[in-house]
């Protein structure tokens, strides 16, 4: 398991589109070390051959009928959309 | 009903008045929105109320179905439609449900009012919804004290009767631990026993809906009308629906109890202790077999799970943005900063510091070393307990090591506050059914503070914890202990 130095929290947030201020990165920097540190007990359990685990009562294959169905109206669905217009959801420009 | 205290009644006692029209459906609303008016400002129990829709319902409801005119609270992490369902957090301001939950027409179609949704830790991520980002909520027989959580409003309102009963969820144990420093019953069902089509996602493999209500009768009462397949779940099961209350008033001879070593550690408290020793001596009594047995995997469940949830709730919680609904930042300058400023100023602290955890145990790199091993680890949890269920019909713990903890004393520290749910996580690893049910009291400061025993089931055999659990509550009187906020909502206003 790799040792909890390596994680860079300022880095971690980036990938998770969080944009932290210096001093909260700081602040759960030391933290999660101590979470990272406290969960490096996994490293002494042997696994060797044990597969994944999956739920309690295992469920394959769930399908329902492709049948057409009463569902969310453009308009229900756009209901508590900070930003729209013609019916679409508004985000900033993508693409230049 | 002249001298009847009508909001101190369980639902099974309340549907018994209401079917017999001894009693209107509007009189049992009304009755409740005065007690929760009296209460609710010491409390904080709720978030929000739907009154109108509420009186509505109560004019049109059919008291001849089994929940019918009885109005019931829910976490205000279900979608109730046309509620807020804010999660207790920012980023969901302004939100208004547009759609109900499953879990909300099942109850509907059983004649129940869902008219309040309840407070919570953030994304139920807590254990004493101190991470509400909107109310603190107050535990009500120590107002100084926690309720616990996530569900901590759920259970501070049916301890208050300010509720009959509630809606939780518990991803961890957010149903059965404050249930327990409340003085309540709380269910977990199995996983995949009720849909969560509605629930906001927070550990998608975890996550299980339940009732916190005044008896274990009422749990059984409420999981009739809720449990059952659902399509637009997928993970929910196929399988019958018994009648939860029919085990009840069972004796227990022949049941085989599972008292598991590595669940009496250091770090209990004694008072706690001693009332789980005299429950299972009452056990005991009341026909029981008692077994030792061991569950050597259990020191790694809180780090099997600390990993686990905060991945599932990295994932999940992608879809809060800015775009579809809720809070968004002002004057983005691009998207990823609409993305990055609207998700910073909206997640409260602990549930930043899990998606930051979880977005890590899954980057590439770290996948195998933390999250593949977590899952191989829950993997040996399971066996553990695939074992003991040769031996035993159920297994008996405290829920919480120590009963209700003062506002502050466990916030500092992230990894403390994780430790409180040592007891109830395995369940949710594994995904069988648990249940607390009051067993006791602790004193401290001067206040009585309640404990909570927990019965753990096996997959889809709630009906046994629920005839354990009634069996015991019925030869205490735990269950008819009211908080002292109680007694001082009785005093005639002056």
């Amino acid at each position: 398991m790799a040792g909890t130095s390596d994680l860079d929290v300022a880095y971690v947030a980036r990938l998770a589109r969080l944009t932290l201020t210096e001093a909260e990165a700081r602040i759960f920097q030391k933290q999660l070390e101590d979470v990272l540190k406290y969960v490096e007990k996994l490293r002494h359990v042997d696994v060797t051959g044990v597969d994944a685990a999956a739920h309690a009562l295992p469920v394959f294959n769930v399908f329902r009928d492709d049948s057409p169905r009463a569902w969310f109206t453009a308009k229900q669905a756009l209901s508590n959309a900070p930003r729209q217009a013609n019916g679409l959801f508004v985000v900033p420009k993508v693409v230049e | 009903m002249i001298g009847t205290d009508l909001p101190a009644l369980s639902i099974a006692d309340l549907q018994s008045l209401l079917s017999r029209r001894e009693i209107s459906p509007r009189e049992v609303l009304d009755a409740l929105l005065e007690r929760i008016d009296t209460v609710d400002g010491g409390l904080g129990a709720y978030l929000s109320l739907d009154i109108e829709s509420a009186m509505n319902e109560a004019e049109h409801s059919n008291v001849d179905c089994p929940l019918g005119g009885i109005p019931i609270a829910i976490k205000d992490i279900i979608n109730v439609m046309g509620q807020p369902c804010t999660c207790a957090s920012k980023i969901l301001h302004g939100y208004r449900a547009p759609y109900d939950a499953t879990v909300i027409q099942k109850l509907r179609g059983a004649g129940a009012i869902p008219f309040g949704k309840t407070n919570l830790d953030e994304f139920a991520m807590g254990s004493s919804t101190e991470n509400s980002a909107l109310k603190l909520t107050c535990n009500p027989w120590d107002l100084s004290r926690v309720p616990g959580g996530s569900s901590g409003g759920s259970a501070a309102a049916v301890a208050a009767d300010a509720a009959f009963g509630a809606i939780g969820s518990d991803t961890g144990g957010s149903i059965r631990q404050p249930a327990a420093l409340c003085g309540v019953v709380g269910l977990k069902p199995t996983y995949g026993r009720v849909s969560r089509f509605g629930l906001v996602a927070f550990a998608s493999s975890l996550d299980q809906i339940g009732p916190v209500t005044k008896t274990v009768r009422d749990a059984a009462l409420i999981m009739n009308a809720v449990a059952g397949h659902d399509p637009l779940d997928s993970t929910s099961l196929n399988e019958p629906v018994p009648d939860y209350t029919a085990s009840l008033g069972k004796d227990l001879h022949g049941i085989r109890l599972g008292l598991p070593k590595e669940y009496m550690i250091e770090g209990i408290d004694p008072q706690v202790r001693d009332a789980i020793n005299a429950a299972v001596k009452q056990l005991n009594s009341l026909g029981a077999e008692i077994v030792d047995v061991s569950l050597p995997s259990t020191e790694y469940a809180v780090a099997v799970y600390y990993i686990i949830a905060t991945a599932e709730a990295s994932a999940n919680l992608a879809r809060f943005d800015g775009v579809r609904y809720g809070y968004h930042t002002e004057n983005p300058k691009d998207v990823l900063d609409l993305y990055g400023r609207t998700r910073e100023q909206g997640f409260g602290p602990e549930v930043t510091r899990r998606i930051i955890l979880g977005t890590y145990v899954l980057s590439s790199g770290y996948y195998d070393a933390y999250y593949l091993r977590a899952q191989k680890v829950r993997e040996l949890i399971r066996r553990d307990f695939a074992n003991v269920f040769h031996k035993v019909d159920a297994l008996i713990s405290p829920t919480s090591p120590v009963a209700a903890f003062k506002f502050g004393e466990r916030a500092a520290d992230p990894l403390q506050m994780y430790l409180a749910d040592i007891f109830t996580i395995a369940a949710n690893l594994i995904g069988i059914c648990g249940i607390s049910v009051p067993c006791g009291f602790a004193e401290l400061d001067g206040h009585r503070l309640p404990i909570g025993l927990q019965l753990l089931g096996k997959p889809l055999d709630e009906a046994r914890i629920l005839q354990v659990a009634h069996n015991y509550e019925q030869s205490t009187d735990w269950h008819k202990a009211r908080p002292p906020i109680y007694s001082a909502a009785q005093k005639p206003k002056s």
